[in-house]
């Protein structure tokens, strides 16, 4: 990943920064310039709750090269109290305890390298809450 | 518009065809359509592929491909929307043959996935990079979190997904195309590598090579290359948001549902006129999920399907004659084709022991990423 490229998604990676619609007040992330649901165009920046609750959930066993050292690991969409779904992996758990339901809080971590001894590449990944 | 119809048909074997390189696998399998009608010329070309650039290295394939057809000058375009790139590329030279522009078009699918590209990465390339794959999520892991979100929502279990895996390769040992050619029991799809739970390895569909091409006309020239035309009576295309997290429900292909009304349609048919259908079947969560999505069959009937036979060769709506992705295999841009000409051969009374008796009229269905985009055919014979 080029890292103007990761620079440029620092807002949503690193502060969870989303937008929600003044018209119908569905909340996108990461943040977007016109709402993917209703169009409208006044959309203001929110930020999501660091907590939310597991919509779906895999175990990935065959992982991509990057992760690799890391499998098995639980993957997960999060629904935040704001409406917004994220994709993240689900750590400090058994990853096979993961599963719809299951409350989490979204902590800072390193999240992979970038290849040719780039730079560390940073977001959130869920955590089982009180685990 | 103009009434369109398929007077050709050609493809490669699907394999690992270490011997073949992209233009090879192209060049077989549109020469082959082109024979099939005795054409020798066509106005236009479009060659669906979703990844010649990362795959091989290569893009440009319109071009390129109609050069090595022996016919550099004509109108050649590569057409890509992942997986979904074959089928996207019949419903333009449909589009094109309807509208008058073109007489005879050339509707191609090719891929080269076995040339040591990491293929796992090239295919994850069809998800959102940026809030998708950043966190480690695979394509296998996409569709276990619809097969996950699905089995919450309703009474399906491992063993449902395993059976579809089952039929289709009882129905691929039937297919000298096919790149497995032989049967799976139950245990050995149950018992095989978990990938991303609760999808195993004898779930997913392969990685391939190959080739499928077919010769698009008006109907009215039809006669002049085949006895036996089928045409294109409808045609839908849908995208639904490409993050799995931005769907209203990650255990719903709207996509897919939008794509087969648009079709059942411009066909004026409903699904319950289907006799046959080739159907997206990448995972085979992903077979189910499509069946109930296209209206074949009701959901609690779409989860049961290859259990109770219903959507085996014989059942009530046969699905994947041909072996499916599962066991015909993905060369991901040729699918949509290779799923055409299933059809084609069907409607035409050519597809010998996987034969639908008296199928009339038939549906392809063909998808991209995670379900955010899909195209729906329906064919009749004529």
């Amino acid at each position: 990943m080029p890292s103007p490229r990761y620079w440029r998604e620092i807002p949503n990676r690193f502060r969870l920064e989303a937008a929600r619609c003044t018209g119908c007040g569905t909340v996108a992330f990461p943040a977007r310039t016109i709402c993917p649901k209703c169009r409208g165009r006044e959309l203001e920046s929110v930020r999501l709750s660091r907590h939310g609750k597991v919509v779906t959930s895999t175990v990935v066993r065959v992982a991509p090269d990057e992760f690799m050292m890391e499998a098995p690991y639980a993957m997960a969409v999060i629904e935040t109290p704001e409406g917004a779904r994220l994709m993240t992996q689900v750590v400090d758990c058994d990853p096979d305890t993961v599963g719809p339901g299951m409350e989490v809080d979204l902590v800072f971590r390193l999240i992979r390298k970038e290849d040719h001894g780039g730079i560390l590449c940073y977001g959130h990944k869920a955590v089982p809450v009180g685990g | 518009m103009r009434e369109v119809a398929i007077v050709g048909a050609g493809m490669t074997r699907f394999g690992e065809l270490w011997q073949s390189s992209l233009r090879d696998l192209f060049v077989e399998a549109a020469d082959e359509a082109l024979r099939a009608a005795g054409a020798d010329h066509v106005d236009s070309i479009f060659v669906g592929n979703m990844s010649g650039g990362q795959f091989v290295g290569q893009e440009h394939l319109g071009p390129l491909m109609a050069d090595h057809l022996g016919m550099a000058g004509v109108a050649a375009t590569r057409v890509e929307s992942a997986c979904a790139s074959g089928g996207v590329a019949l419903r333009l030279g449909f589009i094109e043959v309807a509208s008058g522009m073109s007489d005879l078009v050339l509707a191609t699918g090719v891929e080269k996935m076995t040339d040591g590209a990491d293929v796992t990465n090239v295919l994850a390339s069809a998800a959102d990079q940026e809030n998708e794959v950043y966190h480690g999520i695979t394509f296998p892991g996409l569709y276990a979190m619809i097969a996950r979100a699905y089995m919450t929502e309703n009474d399906l279990t491992e063993e449902d997904i395993s059976w579809v895996a089952v039929k289709n390769h009882k129905h691929g040992a039937m297919n000298p195309k096919a790149q497995f050619q032989h049967e799976v029991t139950l245990e050995q799809v149950m018992n095989s590598t978990m990938v991303s739970d609760p999808l195993r390895l004898l779930h997913c569909s392969p990685v391939s090579d190959g080739a499928a091409a077919v010769l698009l006309c008006p109907l009215e020239q039809a006669r002049k290359y085949t006895d036996r035309p089928v045409r294109i009576v409808g045609s839908g295309l849908a995208t639904a948001p490409m993050a799995l997290a931005h769907r209203p429900d990650p255990a719903r292909l709207d996509a897919v549902a939008r794509s087969a009304e648009r079709a059942y349609g411009m066909a004026h048919v409903t699904p319950g006129d289907i006799q046959v259908a080739e159907v997206h079947d990448c995972f085979s969560i992903a077979e189910i999920c499509c069946i109930e999505a296209l209206g074949l069959l009701e959901r609690e009937a779409a989860v049961k399907g290859a259990v109770t036979g219903c959507t085996a060769l014989g059942g009530r709506i046969p699905v994947n004659t041909s072996g499916g992705l599962k066991a015909k295999g993905h060369p991901v841009g040729a699918t949509g084709i290779a799923q055409t000409i299933e059809i084609f051969e069907q409607l035409r009374g050519e597809a010998g022991d996987r034969q639908v008796e008296g199928a009339r009229l038939g549906l392809t269905q063909n998808m991209g990423g995670s379900g955010a985009s899909s195209v729906v055919h329906i064919f009749e014979g004529v």
